[in-house]
């Protein structure tokens, strides 16, 4: 077993992580070991990732320890690189952690200097010069390669890159040039952010933090109206929309919404979120209050200009179906259906009731089983199949009931699709009992009986 | 100020386009429309109870209803009801004469939010109608909740019913209309029956007087027919008989 971690102190007595537990033991018999949990410092380190969503959506894990930060655009709302930093470190600490970190041009290059010299910001284009001074250990690669650099006399960044590429290449390979290329900010390798980047975003940053729940739906409201701006420009609406709750405390909350076709409408957007807010079995929590909310436009699709007038038919498709998004935000889309034809004649196969957001048109239509003038031939409310009796005389018992036959019409075969179940074909019948209630039976080879359904 | 006063002229302008002409749904039996002053309220909140076992009869009604009154319908039902009552059968509605394409059905786990979706689908005005399907007598359907179904059917012209499975009418409520359901027997001579028969029971109507009928629904013209038997037009305890009377002569 070795050491994969040392604390300060633990380092201050000469342990180091790589060194096995037992010479560790030898060299401080007090030493207090906890088992390593890798499973553990990634989600840590996911829950960081996720604060750091704050700062700027541009987030990438570079596991063990890091995290990578693309901050273009996004430092002049936090006073400057510096400043941006500063506050990044600042409030990592105030929550227990020891912080390096660096802003460099490219990914590598700061993340070099974080290990080596923490609090570095680099002027815009100086890269290579902030980079050469340090370690070749800063360039991230494996022992074997920083060793045959040793040996060669080569111990800093700048004294490796004034070798010639042809002999570098030669010696180490490609992949070694390359990345010595990125850290000295010759080469841009993009940095691969954890979640897909919301298409279209807007946030909304408190100075002091905010709790109560109507200052968050304003402000979603707000969002919302932003938001319509730019997807308006681009001839679009939001199928799916996410408002991302970054607590003071460091704590982020998601909330999603779905829509059933593309929305851009804040007044609509607004009040899917309120719904969704208020229903929720486990309410967003705002703590000591949330210093950033943002709006972000997961998935958006191309939207036609509305040209409805009021009360035309499609602006009552329209209201309908932000009536099933409103429901489906508080109940889950599974529980807001709609009725579609199937093709098939078995009776509890022939129709299904799918998630209304999600339906799409099929070609398939409704069809009476009964001609014209004909009464109802399947029925209105339908059970899983119950067996029945006849207990003698002309009647049947269900439930312990015994209803006396006024009328019965039959059979309707219907043959099971024996290519799919061996389900034995069904004979059904009407039946009419002496209060008028009607009832649909089937007779299973002759012999077993089952209702399948009540008639209005 | 005066009849001629033009701001009271406007204020009866406004007020006669409140209610356009739609506001009344006939059902298709000159009697039961008559009693409903022309028909059923639109925008209305309406209560039906199933008679003990006859909540197919009570559903069968209630879609019957939603046909006459057209436009998109919201179904709203509790989970579990099925095993109990039978599942909705989109096949049935359709037989009926409801296009089930027309029906967006909304399953919730108990009567407190089926109460609340309800509350947020009414100020959906697209919407023909909501159907409220309860089992038994949930203690949050007090007169407060009925309150508020009727004001907020009347403010966005959205038509309620509250379909009562398993439940007795207690006879208190707020709703416009009351009605207790149950099948009738389709006549005795003819070999094959007719359409849906429904012995249907006006309980309590707030502009006119309560009444029996039994009605035979026609699922090809979507329309009430009176079936063969003859109507009783009782007094409807709510008003005098001569206010009844006249509502009911009225047809």
């Amino acid at each position: 077993m070795r050491l994969t971690a040392v604390d300060r102190k633990a380092a201050g007595l000469g342990l180091a992580p790589g060194m096995a537990l037992a010479s560790a033991r030898a060299m401080v018999p007090a030493l207090k070991v906890m088992a390593a949990n890798e499973p553990a410092d990634q989600r840590l380190l996911e829950k960081i990732a996720d604060w750091c969503d704050g700062f700027t959506p541009f987030v990438a894990l570079d596991p063990p320890d890091s995290l990578l930060l693309d901050v273009t655009g996004a430092a002049h709302l936090f006073g400057g690189e510096q400043a941006m930093l500063d506050r990044l470190g600042a409030d990592l600490k105030r929550q227990g952690f020891t912080v390096a970190g660096a802003l460099a041009g490219t990914a590598l290059a700061a993340r070099a200097l974080a290990r080596y010299r923490s609090g570095t910001v680099v002027p815009q284009g100086t890269d290579s010069d902030a980079v050469a001074p340090l370690p070749v250990d800063a360039l991230g690669l494996d022992p074997i390669t920083v060793h045959a650099f040793r040996r060669a006399g080569l111990k800093t960044v700048g004294q490796v890159a004034r070798r010639g590429r042809a002999e570098l290449t030669a010696r180490f390979g490609a992949g070694m040039v390359a990345a010595l290329d990125t850290a000295m900010g010759h080469a841009e390798v993009p940095i691969s952010p954890r979640r897909p980047l919301p298409d279209v975003r807007a946030e909304n940053r408190f100075a002091e933090p905010v709790t109560a729940s109507e200052t968050m739906l304003a402000t979603i409201k707000l969002l919302a109206q932003q938001l319509a701006k730019t997807l308006e420009e681009r001839g679009e609406g939001a199928r799916a929309l996410q408002a991302v709750f970054f607590r003071a405390d460091g704590g982020v909350r998601r909330i999603a919404v779905e829509t059933g076709a593309p929305t851009r409408e804040p007044a609509i957007i607004a009040r899917l979120f309120r719904n969704k807010l208020a229903a929720l079995a486990d309410p967003v929590d705002p703590g000591f209050g949330f210093d950033l909310i943002r709006l972000e436009a997961e998935r958006t699709e191309p939207c036609q200009v509305e040209t409805a007038t009021l009360g035309s038919d499609a602006a009552r498709a329209k209201d309908i179906r932000f009536l099933v998004d409103r429901l489906a935000a508080r109940f889950g889309a599974h529980r807001v259906l709609s009725f579609q034809p199937r093709d098939t004649h078995i009776p509890e196969n022939a129709f299904a009731a799918v998630p209304a957001q999600y339906a799409e048109n099929t070609r398939l239509v409704w069809e009476k089983v009964g001609a014209m003038g004909e009464p109802p031939r399947r029925p209105l409310r339908l059970f899983s199949p119950e067996p029945v009796s006849f207990p003698g005389g002309e009647a049947f018992r269900w439930r312990g009931v015994v209803h006396k036959v006024r009328h019965l019409e039959g059979p309707e075969r219907i043959a099971m699709a024996w290519w799919q179940s061996p389900a034995p074909d069904r004979d059904y019948f009407r039946l009419e009992d002496e209060e008028g209630r009607r009832f649909w039976l089937y007779r299973e080879q002759g012999v077993r009986w089952f209702l399948h359904g009540m008639f209005a | 100020m005066s009849a001629t006063d033009p701001k009271i002229v406007l204020l009866r302008a406004v007020l006669t386009a409140a209610e356009p002409l739609g506001a009344r749904v006939a059902l298709g039996v000159p009697r039961l429309d008559g009693a409903l002053c022309g028909g059923l309220m639109r925008g209305g909140l309406h209560e039906v109870f199933a008679a003990p076992s006859q909540e197919a009869a009570a559903t069968g009604f209630v879609a019957g209803l939603a046909v006459r009154l057209g436009g998109p319908l919201l179904w709203i039902r509790q989970d579990y009801a099925g095993l109990e009552f039978g599942e909705l059968a989109a096949t049935g509605l359709f037989e009926l004469g409801l296009d089930p394409a027309r029906l967006v059905l909304l399953r919730v786990p108990d009567a407190a939010s089926a109460l609340r979706a309800a509350a947020d689908a009414l100020t959906c005005a697209a919407l023909g109608a909501v159907v409220i399907e309860l089992t038994g007598a949930p203690k949050l359907l007090d007169l407060v909740a009925y309150r508020r179904l009727a004001l907020g059917a009347g403010a966005y012209g959205v038509t309620v019913f509250l379909l009562r499975l398993a439940a007795e009418s207690s006879g208190i409520g707020g709703a416009e209309t009351r009605w207790l359901i149950r099948a009738a027997p389709s006549g005795d001579e003819e070999e094959i029956w007719g359409g849906p028969v429904f012995d249907v029971e006006l309980q309590r109507n707030r502009h006119g007087p309560a009444g029996h009928w039994t009605l035979e629904w026609s699922c090809d013209d979507g329309v009430f027919r009176p079936a063969d038997r003859g109507a009783v037009v009782l007094a409807s305890a709510d008003r005098p008989p001569q206010a009844a009377m006249a509502a009911a002569s009225a047809a």
